[in-house]
């Protein structure tokens, strides 16, 4: 992360993460938002439904729409007909949206929408962890995850910038924890529309519905050129993984702030021990880290920015000297008593000459807070694996034995 | 980094105080963090809330667990729950109440400060919202803030007649508390 917090103390202000990211919406100058309401993504489209109503967003149509399924369909039309299209939603609202999300993707429309990260569905929960996006993984978007809601907010201009490069045309979710970043009143500084407009030039799609010049989109591919659909939006993804650091090089060339690219790393360099997550969880390990460093705890923290494309290469350089290395996941998948990061990233390094242990531990599931206490205590179990090796490989966190 | 929880129900702003709170600290200069202990939230039920102060930026996500601060909107909440819980040994519980501290037997070390916020709110705003009169109070108690600050981000949520009675209130709980 390159900051620079006291620079930029004078232009923060201190308002509601979901407001800082539907500020950097309007920035963006989508053409077409839809939107269903959904806890906790409620705030940023009443927030962008206020702009509209006060005019703020020029050039823009908001469609109302009765459900997510709706909401990102009729964003399949205007993304192809040339608008930059814009939409938000979390949990049941995305698990919703699923099979429209492998639309999108496969016809290739770079469409940005805001995942505010909340659990699924039954037993029905609203707070927060990553099973709604991490769920969404092989539909072919890439998906990114902010640590504040600062990060939140210029990711939004990322995504854009990410999604419409001509050699992408890929969709982005950006995801932001529910609650956690979503309801939080902190300083952020609000985008400047004319920064991002220079950051962010106006979507010219090369292919777009056009009834002078009539185009399909999606059409039926038989098995003799499907194949090859699926190998180029792959290509595409290898595309992204430098096009993500791109955008998070040129954002910081302008507005001076830089959170890392594909992943984030912060007293990793000559760590025994890193904790790898995603999300908001990455601001409470630094402070661990702080707190165990001037205890002599070699141990850092490794963020993973993006999760598709995974950033597999990154990941084996930033923890290839380390001891132990623990993924933390807000998610699982059941029957394998995993998270993704910790699946994922163990399965990438399996065949390559980094040979670590790496244990998993799944938390904050459904929005079990997660204090420093836990995360010590996870560092301590980090500890045992370097002294004597791993004897749980993935376990729950701070599971209450009373409630089973 | 100084830690602020604040106790309150349900439709009392409790979440507001919180936000104002961290409004009125980064205008002080500090950095600041505001969020609710979220709940499904309805009129009445034991409701909590969060601000951090600090002059470096603030990361930490977890909840307060062991605030310097603590503050309780209404009394009828002792018998529920556990405001002093994690309560620092040099912190302060201010609880709105017409009784003196020595009335209240809480489990802590924590000082107890009462501030009659009801009676300010009714006198000065003319209903018993007491969330900005206790904003004025934990000024006054902590020094932590300047009741300017505080009044400015009341009257920017709250613009005109309702934004000055409230600061008006404020001022006055600030005095009550650096005069006690």
């Amino acid at each position: 992360m390159k900051r620079n917090f006291e620079n930029d103390k004078k232009d923060m202000v201190v308002v509601e993460g979901s407001y800082a990211v539907a500020d950097a919406v309007k920035a963006c100058r989508p053409n077409v938002i839809s939107a269903y309401p959904i806890t906790p993504q409620t705030h940023i489209v009443e927030d962008i439904s206020q702009f509209i109503a006060d005019g703020e967003i020029p050039n823009c149509e908001y469609l109302n729409v009765e459900s997510e399924f709706s909401a990102i369909s009729a964003l399949v039309g205007s993304s192809a007909a040339g608008a930059r299209s814009y939409s938000a939603t979390t949990s049941q609202g995305l698990e919703l949206m699923h099979e429209v999300l492998f639309n999108v993707s496969g016809m290739r429309l770079p469409v940005v929408m805001t995942v505010v990260n909340r659990a699924v569905s039954a037993p029905i929960n609203i707070w927060n962890d990553h099973q709604d996006s991490i769920s969404q993984r092989d539909t072919g978007w890439i998906q990114l995850h902010a640590e504040d809601t600062q990060e939140a907010s210029d990711m939004t201009a990322q995504a854009f910038k990410i999604a419409e490069d001509p050699d992408i045309l890929l969709p982005v979710l950006a995801c932001l924890d529910g609650f956690i970043l979503s309801h939080v009143y902190e300083p952020v500084v609000l985008l400047d529309e004319d920064l991002v407009a220079e950051y962010l030039p106006p979507f010219e799609p090369k292919f777009k519905l056009d009834p002078k010049n009539p185009k399909t989109f999606g059409a039926f591919a038989d098995p003799n050129s499907y194949t090859e659909f699926r190998y180029l939006q792959q290509q595409a993804m290898n595309k992204a993984l430098k096009v993500i650091e791109d955008a998070a090089d040129e954002f910081y060339d302008l507005f001076g702030r830089h959170y890392g690219g594909l992943i984030d790393t912060y007293e990793t360099e000559d760590a025994d021990i890193i904790l790898m997550a995603m999300g908001s969880i990455v601001g409470t390990i630094k402070d661990v880290v702080d707190k165990l460093r001037a205890q002599g705890v070699k141990v850092g923290v490794l963020k993973v920015r993006s999760f598709r494309p995974f950033p597999a290469e990154a990941i084996k350089n930033a923890i290839k000297g380390a001891k132990v290395v623990v993924a933390l996941d807000k998610n699982i998948s059941l029957g394998l008593n995993e998270g993704a990061l910790f699946t994922e990233t163990k399965g990438s390094l399996y065949n390559t000459n980094v040979n670590i242990p790496i244990i998993g531990f799944m938390i904050g599931h459904g929005g079990r807070d997660i204090p420093m206490s836990t995360m010590e205590a996870i560092v301590d179990e980090a500890k045992k694996v370097i002294d004597s090796g791993i004897t749980v490989e993935s376990q729950f966190t701070d599971l209450k034995e009373e409630l089973l | 980094m100084k830690e602020i929880r604040i106790h309150g129900r349900g439709g009392q702003g409790s979440v507001t105080a919180a936000e104002l709170l961290a409004v009125a600290a980064f205008a002080d200069g500090k950095f600041s963090q505001a969020f609710p202990a979220f709940g499904v939230e309805r009129r009445g039920a034991p409701v909590q809330a969060f601000t951090r102060i600090n002059d470096d930026p603030i990361r930490l996500r977890a909840q307060v667990y062991e605030p310097d601060y603590v503050i309780v909107q209404d009394p009828t909440l002792l018998e529920v729950v556990s405001v002093e819980s994690g309560a620092k040994d040099d912190g302060v519980i201010l609880i709105n109440s017409d009784f003196e501290p020595e009335h209240f037997d809480l489990n802590t070390n924590a000082k107890i400060m009462t501030v009659n916020a009801t009676k300010i709110a009714l006198d000065i705003i003319g209903r018993p919202i007491v969330n900005t009169v206790l904003l004025g109070a934990f000024a006054g108690a902590s020094g932590l803030i300047d009741p300017e600050s505080i009044k400015n981000a009341v009257m920017e949520r709250f613009p005109g007649k309702v934004g000055e009675k409230n600061a008006e209130a404020i001022q006055k709980a600030y005095d009550m508390m650096t005069e006690a």
